[in-house]
């Protein structure tokens, strides 16, 4: 009867704790099978084969490693020896940086494109050519421009994220609707209070959402630019893994990396959530 | 004679056809409004009437001619002159309290925060919102407290000129005319003067001192300017016992139902087209004095009953 009374939300967590227990179940069930094949012949063990998937560790000791690195996130014992919260640091700092300097860029020039159909016409063509490349497509030219590994990095995260929040700003404010900006002109309001209080509150759910594009874009990139220029980050940190073959690991900063970019989508959808109004 | 307070003045409004001609919407309009004089316009859909008012309100341009306010000419929108649009244009993202705020602060950008606010909780009020209403948002308001608020908007801004394009098209018979009343109530107690685009006969005998009947599109004229001299305050069940109001109402009629369009589509003749006055005493039509049209030949015609 009281299974009746639950709530959708209620039932819907109910059932991902099933698959989530479900799946853990099977993925440690799977282990003593692979475990089994270590029972190798010497050929097989000489010739490498196996020796992957005798890698692959059970979930109990991915819940283990995830409990010691989340227990002591920040400590730091060297170059190739840093904690998870460390490396997550490095990587936010990278995305929000060049980050904020592409909100910068895009949404005052989304705002002037989306306003004169002059710069629309004039800077279409280079927007067009420019947002398919492929952000690490920029990676060798930003080194060897700016002959810096972490620089480059922050280069390659603007340069994605810049696309999405122009194209969304110049779109948003393109389509304003005339009455609102009626209502301001017949308030006798100058270019700068028009744009502040009646353009940008008007554009601002269509803005917020190029952001949120945006960011997750850069979430996705810098995984793979931090692969590419090393040092510090948490892509660095699974490709570092990787090579000393500490699969547990790699599993738990993959897991990491999906939480981190879960949390920044979920601060953008909250921002969208606060500036959308119905019409 | 003096000018009046507002005049329009030989205004051309041509539009691109969209086959590579023009579209004369009118032609060397005429005609003045006095202060605190509240006028109606009438005429069927497509003839210009939001077109004259977006000219008068300073968002459009017309191809020729002049508008002349206090004697100064027309040169984009002004907080002088008030606009309610005919779809409401409250922004969206703001309380109702909060738009007719954005009105006074543009107006008295010198007014402390306290005072503006108390300023447009008491317009709103005076078109009947108070308490909580106040702070939705016109998406929670029905179609009838938007438009309230967007008077209330108008209002609280001390216009000169109040601009209404079709302001209660939108809503229900009962609404109308409790805001057509709360409309006449503040309207009373000012000097402004309106001038409002109506689709409803019986609106217009109610509201206006004077209703401005147009002809059909293309290039449609203001030809008549019926005077409404049924004496004030009115109510929409005492006016019908007036001994104009059937004459007028007729009439009205008469020309939006047959000689709108029997007068459409001729071209200016001279360079003035400035409507011919309508009045009527005692039930019949009479002639009436030529008013002061801005530089208007004294044009009179006889009015069939
Ligand atoms: N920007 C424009 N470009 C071309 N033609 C226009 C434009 N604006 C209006 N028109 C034309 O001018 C004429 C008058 O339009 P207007 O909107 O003033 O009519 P209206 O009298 O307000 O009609 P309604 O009662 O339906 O609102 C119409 O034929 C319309 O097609
Ligand atoms: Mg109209």
């Amino acid at each position: 009867m009281s299974r009746m009374t639950l709530s959708l939300n209620q039932r819907a967590a109910i059932l991902s704790v099933v698959i989530l227990l479900v799946g853990l179940l099977v993925w440690e069930a799977a282990i003593p099978a692979q475990k089994a094949a270590e029972n190798l012949t010497e050929y097989e063990r000489l010739m490498g084969l196996g020796s992957e998937r005798a890698g692959v560790p059970p979930p109990s000791d991915v819940i283990a490693k995830a409990w010691e690195q989340l227990s002591n996130p920040f400590y730091d014992a060297g170059p190739n020896d840093k904690g998870i919260g460390i490396q997550i640091g490095y990587s936010i700092y990278r995305v929000l940086t060049g980050y904020v300097m592409a909100a910068l860029i895009a949404i005052p020039l989304g705002f002037l494109i989306g306003m004169s159909p002059i710069a629309y016409r004039a800077l279409n063509p280079y927007i067009q050519v420019l947002r398919p490349i492929s952000p690490l497509a920029w990676m060798p030219l930003a080194l060897f421009i700016i002959q810096d590994s972490e620089a480059s990095a922050i280069f390659v995260i603007f340069i994605c994220s810049i696309w999405p929040m122009l194209l969304n700003t110049a779109f948003g404010v393109a389509g304003v609707r005339e009455d609102w900006v009626n209502v301001a002109r017949t308030h006798e309001l100058g270019h700068f209070r028009t744009a502040f209080t009646v353009i940008l509150p008007a554009a601002a759910p269509t803005i917020i959402t190029g952001m949120r594009i945006s960011i997750g874009i850069a979430w996705l990139v810098i995984v793979a630019a931090e692969m590419l220029v090393g040092g510090t980050g948490i892509g660095y940190y699974v490709w570092n893994e990787w090579n000393n073959l500490d699969l547990t690991s790699v599993i738990f900063s993959i897991l990491m990396i999906g939480v981190v970019g879960m949390m920044l989508d979920a601060a953008f959808g909250w921002l969208q959530r606060a500036v959308a109004y119905a019409e | 004679m003096s000018k009046p307070f507002l005049s329009i003045e030989r205004m051309t409004q041509q539009f691109p056809d969209g086959q590579g001609g023009t579209l004369t919407v009118f032609e060397h309009a005429s005609f003045g409004i006095e202060k605190g004089e509240f006028v109606c316009i009438l005429g069927h859909s497509g003839c210009g009437k939001s077109t004259i008012m977006n000219i008068l309100a300073g968002l459009a341009e017309p191809t020729s001619g002049v508008v002349k306010m206090d004697g100064y000419e027309v040169s984009g929108p002004s907080l002088d002159r008030g606009v309610v649009f005919q779809n409401y244009s409250l922004l969206p993202w703001l309380s109702a309290l909060r738009n007719v705020t954005f009105g006074v602060k543009a107006r008295y950008p010198d007014w402390p925060r306290a005072k503006v606010e108390a300023h447009a909780r008491e317009y709103l009020a005076m078109v009947g919102l108070e308490g909580d209403v106040v702070h939705r948002k016109p998406s929670q308001l029905s179609g009838g407290m938007r438009q309230r608020v967007s008077i209330a908007r108008a209002f609280a801004n001390h216009p000169k000129l109040l601009l209404l394009d079709e302001p209660f098209g939108a809503l229900d018979a009962l609404t109308r005319g409790t805001i057509q009343e709360e409309l006449l109530k503040i309207w009373g107690g000012t000097e402004q003067t309106v001038f409002m685009i109506t689709h409803d006969i019986d609106e217009a005998i109610l509201l206006a001192d004077r209703i401005l009947l147009m002809t059909n599109g293309p290039q449609a004229r203001v030809a008549e300017s019926v005077e409404i001299n049924i004496p004030r305050p009115r109510e929409r069940t005492t006016i019908v016992e007036d001994a104009n109001y059937y004459a007028i109402r007729n009439h009205t009629v008469q020309f939006l139902g047959r000689r709108s369009k029997e007068l459409a589509g001729r071209p200016a003749e001279g360079l003035d087209q400035s409507p011919a006055t309508v009045r009527f005493e005692n039930g019949h039509a009479v002639a009436a004095p030529a008013r002061a049209e801005p530089e208007s030949p004294r044009r009179l015609r006889a009015v069939n009953e």
